[in-house]
């Protein structure tokens, strides 16, 4: 769990080693059965686009309509973090101590029990030790776990798109480099990596213009995990456009005089989409929990910046999670409902974007 | 009638990466094909699955670069062209292929799959390049308020009719058609046969029409060109190679043909022996002696020939004018 770069275990259904042309090829229901397009003519034009049928497939799905809703409000629940403390009267930084909140006899520094726990002014209690409002911590954590996996996210997809695509398409020489490069690449140690490397790279961007508040840990984690991301999915990418580059619909636009950009751009990518578009869903809740596996070890984001991981480091520092077990299940329990969410969002479009899915 | 299309010797060979033909010159996939199209007229190119017509076809396309040969156009040699040649060249011929859903994009609407073309030669046509694609629609006998809608969407035959409006967006005057119809239903042949001959009275385009099956191209090609294993065994005008087929190879498909009578009598049929020989391998001399029905009836003397030398000419074969 801890490992962000193997891939989600419900990899999307794209296996590299398979090609996938078939499945490009075959979109829909053997044409035999397809009805020719005067008796289809009843359904609105451009209803059944392959977009639109995915989007009504996932509405007819409870489960993904479910995973859909959860993964809005998360990221409604991030958005609107300063709102949503403003409403509750509270900030991430403020300290509440002294014995009018927390306990200085028994177990100094445990809240006492009306501000462990959730209450009309601290909506998940306040943190022991320091005393800070839970509830405006994981809202502003929010932000930044969800912004590190979405912005790792978008890094790799964008290294293991292009990189992908350039093997599968040039082929070759170039793609005999890219390809060990990846086989190392997926090879690797990740976690003891990315654990030796972020504090060098920390201290590397130290004193340059990311160094400034959070900045510096975002940053850090967001290139360390794009950066070792991308690997599985530019496999999987170089399979498929290996294979649709001998798709006759590419000879025909080199036929007609396309030029090799709008082969890539018009006629390859476009076909890509959907499985790096499944990809990512199925990479954001692996970045979360690497985020949090970082944070959580103390070489992610550090107090006093909030992000889920740093909250779980938080509850295990002094071993507050014997004291106070719900300080500890706040974070591991909004983890697991957000990875939960996503990944059963990522497998909603996987199913909706197979070609061969016969559930319409 | 003027010459448009002369090909002359035109030979691919294919690396072969496998163990013990790393040294060799791998697959002879088309060896030294000669023949020519007459400008509005239709060569029909017949063989087996595998004897080398697809790569013929991309060869005249210029999809892929012939290891020897010639290919001219109104006597202009096409298999060096660079860049603005080729560009200029790619209008002048187009290309129709065997499947009908991979020949076109599932991310793309027929209409802008029509217009690409158009786009890539950056042609604008008067009236617009959607009033021209609409106009393109309609000459294939697609509904010209088709245009948004995506590929599976349609059937076989409709698709096939797309990729026949693309052919057709340059205004080329040759098409190359790749197996246009082996992927559809009888029924459905025969409409996109019919419709290429319209397009063909209407349009004055010359086809160079690839089929795996003789009975295809009978009542449609001017001439055919029959190739087995890489090599043209025959090439002449549809009336004679079909009414006097001269080629033991040509007699041994035609007599395969099913007729239309089915009390008609079957006993000429000539069931040809053995296995396709391998690409990679194919025999000395005659392409074909290795299944050839007539050799078998030669004295010694004269079947050495056949293995001996390699026959040329619009009949390969060194016995037809005697063996028959
Ligand atoms: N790109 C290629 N690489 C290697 N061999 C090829 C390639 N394309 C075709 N061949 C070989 O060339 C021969 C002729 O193929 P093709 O032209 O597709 O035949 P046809 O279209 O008549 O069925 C076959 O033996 C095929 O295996
Ligand atoms: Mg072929």
């Amino acid at each position: 769990m801890l490992d962000p770069h193997v891939p989600p275990s419900r990899t999307p259904r794209a296996d590299p080693s398979v090609p996938t042309a078939e499945q490009v090829a075959t979109l829909s229901p053997p044409s035999a059965t397809t009805p020719p397009a005067p008796s289809s003519a009843a359904e609105p034009a451009g209803a059944r686009t392959l977009l639109g049928t995915a989007w009504l497939r996932i509405r007819r799905s409870r489960v993904a309509v479910g995973s859909l809703v959860v993964v809005a409000l998360i990221v409604l629940f991030a958005i609107l973090a300063p709102v949503l403390s403003a409403i509750e009267g509270q900030d991430p930084y403020t300290s509440l101590t002294g014995p009018d909140y927390l306990d200085g006899v028994d177990t100094p520094g445990l809240p006492l029990s009306y501000y462990r726990y959730p209450s009309t002014d601290h909506w998940l209690g306040l943190e022991p030790g320091l005393g800070r409002d839970i509830f405006a911590r994981m809202a502003y954590g929010a932000r930044i776990s969800l912004v590190i996996a979405l912005l790792s996210t978008m890094v790799s997809v964008f290294l293991g798109t292009v990189i992908g695509a350039a093997a599968g398409y040039f082929g070759g020489k170039v793609d005999m480099v890219i390809s060990r490069v990846m086989d190392l690449f997926l090879a690797f140690p990740h976690l003891l990596l990315v654990l030796s490397l972020t504090p060098i790279l920390q201290s590397r961007l130290g004193g340059t213009a990311l160094d400034s508040g959070s900045l510096l840990p975002v940053a850090s984690l967001v290139i360390i995990l794009g950066f070792f991301g991308w690997a599985y999915l530019a496999r999987v990418v170089r399979g498929q456009v290996l294979s649709l580059r001998e798709q006759e619909f590419v000879e025909a636009a080199r036929a007609y005089g396309a030029s090799r950009r709008s082969i890539i751009f018009r006629q390859i990518i476009p076909n890509v989409m959907g499985v790096v578009l499944v990809y990512a869903t199925m990479l954001i809740p692996t970045n979360i929990t690497a985020e949090a596996a970082l944070s959580f070890l103390g070489v992610g984001v550090k107090d006093p910046t909030p992000s889920w991981g740093q909250i779980l480091n938080a509850a295990q520092a002094g071993n507050w999670y014997l004291s106070d077990p719900w300080f500890l299940a706040v974070p591991a329990g909004a983890l697991v409902i957000t990875v939960l969410a996503f990944n059963l969002l990522g497998d909603a479009v996987r199913d909706a974007l197979d070609p061969k899915s016969s559930r319409h | 009638m003027t010459q448009l299309l002369e090909v002359t010797d035109l030979t691919k060979h294919f690396p072969v990466r496998s163990g013990a033909f790393r040294s060799g010159v791998g697959v002879k996939a088309v060896d030294r094909v000669s023949f020519s199209v007459d400008a509005g007229q239709t060569l029909g190119l017949v063989g087996e699955s595998g004897c080398g017509k697809s790569t013929t076809g991309r060869m005249l396309m210029r999809l892929l670069q012939p290891t020897s040969g010639s290919i001219r156009l109104d006597g202009r040699e096409i298999s060096e062209l660079r860049r603005s040649d080729l560009q200029e060249y790619r209008r002048q011929v187009q290309m129709v292929f065997q499947n009908p859903s991979s020949s076109l994009n599932p991310r793309q609407s027929v209409g802008s799959a029509i217009a690409a073309p158009l786009l890539a030669q950056r042609i604008t046509p008067r009236g617009g390049v959607k009033a021209a694609v609409r106009d393109l629609m309609d000459r294939v006998g697609l509904r010209p308020d088709h245009y948004n809608r995506f590929p599976h969407e349609f059937s076989g035959g409709q698709k096939q009719r797309v990729g026949i409006a693309r052919a057709l967006a340059l205004n080329p005057r040759l098409i190359i058609c790749d197996e246009p119809v082996s992927a559809l239903d009888v029924s459905v042949q025969a409409q996109v046969i019919n419709l290429l001959e319209d397009i063909q009275r209407d349009t004055g385009v010359a086809y160079v029409f690839i089929a795996h099956d003789l009975s295809v191209v009978k009542h449609f090609a001017h001439r055919v060109a029959v190739m087995y294993l890489g090599r043209i065994m025959e090439h002449g005008e549809t009336r004679e190679v079909f009414d006097t087929p001269r080629h033991p190879y040509t007699q041994a498909l035609l007599s395969a043909v099913p007729k239309a009578d089915p009390a008609a009598d079957r006993s000429g049929r000539i069931r040809l022996t053995g296995d396709l020989p391998s690409p990679t391998d194919p025999p000395s001399g005659c392409v074909f002696r290795s299944r050839c029905q007539l050799r078998p009836r030669l004295d010694p003397e004269r079947a050495a020939l056949c293995a001996d030398s390699v026959p040329g000419g619009t009949i390969a074969c060194h016995h037809h004018t005697t063996g028959m």
